[in-house]
């Protein structure tokens, strides 16, 4: 992505936090700014990991099904044995199990991402609700609890990771022969089998890499809320999804980046906390979500037609 | 890829869905001795009836090389929308007709944003997905609306020549899908609009306006399906019917209509919502939970595509 394109939806998020500002007292605390960081890094780490399969032109809409399965093992695992390394290990382990499934769906059995992915969010859903047959998991050892709600040097410890994530992916994605390979194949895939890319492989590790990061989002989201249920996952796909786009990812792959979903997180994120402290209510959230997704998808349209035409 | 996969097969081939239609009767019948009385195979009737009314929209959709995620948030919102009207005193007739209307409004929304400015259809649907819900539950404040009367819940449990009402109104939605599809200009340029969609433009036809009209019947049918569920629920839930899209698009892919060529068979969708409902109600004579009724739908989709995909035929 062009710079002046990210330098746009930097002035985006920077415009709404101004409006936020003089509406709300309550925004430019440090308490609710960090707040703000803390909701976004979630969001970005799901949306890191869609970023790399929207750019390699896939779709992966079973994300926010394998935060909630993830979440519900890792709790139980933490729950059995006491051990909050293995609990954590449970949920990486089970989110990239399930990317690897959609990868080997959408590779080796040639189905459409989106069809594969969308059948995927079912399946998990249905197996997590019969898991949990309505139970919740609850309360876990302070030291798990700090990896979604502590603190480290006055910043929350998922702002850490976000950065991590970030500083990783954006290395990875610019510097890397792999990042490239998976440019071109969105770009065009034909051309880049063609061109001798190991296209089935490197979509099996972009397909990968989406499951790992809804493992990870899923430990850190279960230590922030402290409980784990079969439907925590389900407020999460759209919002994911809706941050890549504002983030100037195109749908149609090979154009975007990890940078711009990192602002498009912060701008979803933002929007969200500001309803919140003018007190509209949470099921305006959907709604304004839906209203952002296909906004967001237009500009996607409108900026391609005019760097075709 | 190869000049074999590139061949058009004739529609309609013989459907893997009518044996495992027949598969999974057999099962049941045998695994659970309830199963295969008069009531109970009724009752996977009236239950299939509701989803056969999405199902039968979402052919045309799919062989359009489209797809709507948003007719469970459609019907969600066109029943509230019904029901807070019949809780207002308002005639049957009228408040159907706003379900309808909403129904349409969103399905129009939906072929616009697909068709006129080129958003990819399961993202768009997503969005709009999210606004039906939103909307219906900022209306509702996330209640059920109750309240709405006796004429819709009798309508639906009133018997018209010997069949419950919600069958017969899928008979009906049937007849007039299969009238549409197979004998009508616009059923035509359904077919075209997934095969050959250059051909229609070439030839002069406004293949944008009966694209759009697509997913519009699409909108009309998820308010039409409201009638029923909302009389069946005898309330208006907001949420109620989220995900309902998903047993829809399960049973056209199961029909063996595929995303691509145009290639769609309205039998075969009636076929595959038998299969989703003879699956949900076997596995809930069993005993199988709910939930694990979903993840079986889910897997019988994949199974169904990689069949499809074993076959050569996309």
């Amino acid at each position: 992505m062009k710079a002046s394109n990210l330098g746009y939806r930097l002035g985006g998020v920077l415009i709404i936090s101004v409006i936020l500002a003089l509406l709300s007292d309550a925004f430019l605390s440090a308490s609710n700014l960090l707040n703000v960081l803390r909701q976004a890094s979630l969001i970005f780490l799901l949306a890191s990991g869609v970023t790399l399969v929207i750019l390699a032109a896939g779709l992966d809409l079973s994300i926010g099904a394998n935060v909630a399965l993830s979440a519900c093992l890792a709790a139980t695992v933490i729950k059995l044995t006491g051990s909050i390394a293995l609990g954590i290990v449970t949920g990486l382990s089970c989110g990239v199990v399930i990317g690897l499934v959609n990868g080997v769906l959408v590779t080796a059995l040639r189905l459409p991402p989106f069809i594969a992915t969308y059948g995927m969010l079912w399946v998990l859903h249905g197996i997590t609700y019969w898991y949990m047959a309505g139970d919740t998991i609850y309360d876990f050892p302070p030291t798990f609890r700090a990896l979604g709600s502590g603190y480290a040097l006055g910043v929350p410890v998922p702002v850490y990771l976000m950065l991590g994530c970030l500083v990783a992916g954006g290395l990875f994605t610019r510097y890397t022969t792999y990042g490239h390979q998976i440019y071109a194949i969105g770009a065009n895939t034909e051309v880049a089998r063609l061109s001798g890319i190991p296209v089935r492989s490197r979509l099996n590790l972009v397909y990968t890499l989406s499951g790992a990061m809804a493992g990870l989002a899923s430990v850190v989201y279960l230590a922030r809320l402290n409980s784990a249920e079969a439907d925590i996952g389900e407020p999460l796909m759209l919002p994911a999804i809706a941050a890549v786009l504002i983030g100037g990812t195109s749908l149609f792959g090979g154009i975007g980046s990890l940078s711009g979903t990192l602002v498009g997180a912060l701008f979803l994120t933002l929007v969200l906390n500001g309803m919140n402290l003018l007190t509209i209510g949470a099921n305006w959230q959907p709604l304004v979500t839906g209203v952002i997704v296909v906004a967001a998808a237009w500009v996607d349209i409108v900026a391609r037609r005019r760097g075709e035409g | 890829m190869s000049a074999a996969r590139e061949k058009r097969l004739p529609t309609p081939f013989l459907p893997g869905v009518a044996y495992l239609l027949a598969g999974l009767l057999v099962t049941f019948s045998v695994l659970a001795p309830g199963f295969a009385s008069v009531p109970n195979l009724l009752n996977v009737g009236v239950q299939s009836s509701i989803l056969l009314l999405l199902a039968l929209p979402m052919t045309l959709i799919i062989m359009s090389e489209g797809l709507d995620l948003s007719m469970g948030a459609m019907l969600g919102l066109a029943g509230v929308t019904l029901a807070t009207l019949l809780v207002d005193g308002t005639s049957l007739v009228f408040a159907a007709g706003a379900a309808l209307a909403v129904g349409l409004l969103f399905g129009m929304a939906n072929g616009w944003l697909i068709v006129s400015l080129g958003i990819p259809p399961f993202v768009a649907t997503l969005g709009t997905l999210g606004i039906a819900q939103g909307l219906a539950l900022v209306a509702t404040d996330g209640q059920s609306v109750v309240g709405i009367g006796e004429q819709l819940p009798d309508l639906y449990a009133s018997r018209w020549i010997g069949l419950p009402f919600s069958i017969l109104v899928a008979l009906v939605a049937y007849g007039v899908f299969h009238l549409l599809l197979y004998h009508t200009r616009f059923g035509t340029y359904v077919f075209a609009i997934g095969g050959h969609r250059e051909a229609l433009d070439l030839a002069g036809v406004r293949a944008n306006l009966y694209h759009v009209a697509i997913y519009g019947v699409g909108g009309v049918m998820a308010g039409f399906a409201a009638l029923v569920f909302t009389g069946r629920m005898n309330a208006g839930h907001p949420t109620a019917a989220l995900g309902m899209e998903f047993d829809a698009i399960a049973a056209v892919i199961v029909g063996g209509t595929s995303f691509s060529r145009g290639d769609g068979w309205l039998p075969g969708t009636v076929l595959g919502v038998l299969a989703v409902g003879v699956l949900k109600n076997g596995l809930n004579v069993i005993a199988i939970s709910s939930s694990l009724q979903v993840a079986s739908i889910g897997l019988l989709v994949i199974a169904a595509l990689l069949i499809d995909s074993l076959r050569g035929r996309r």
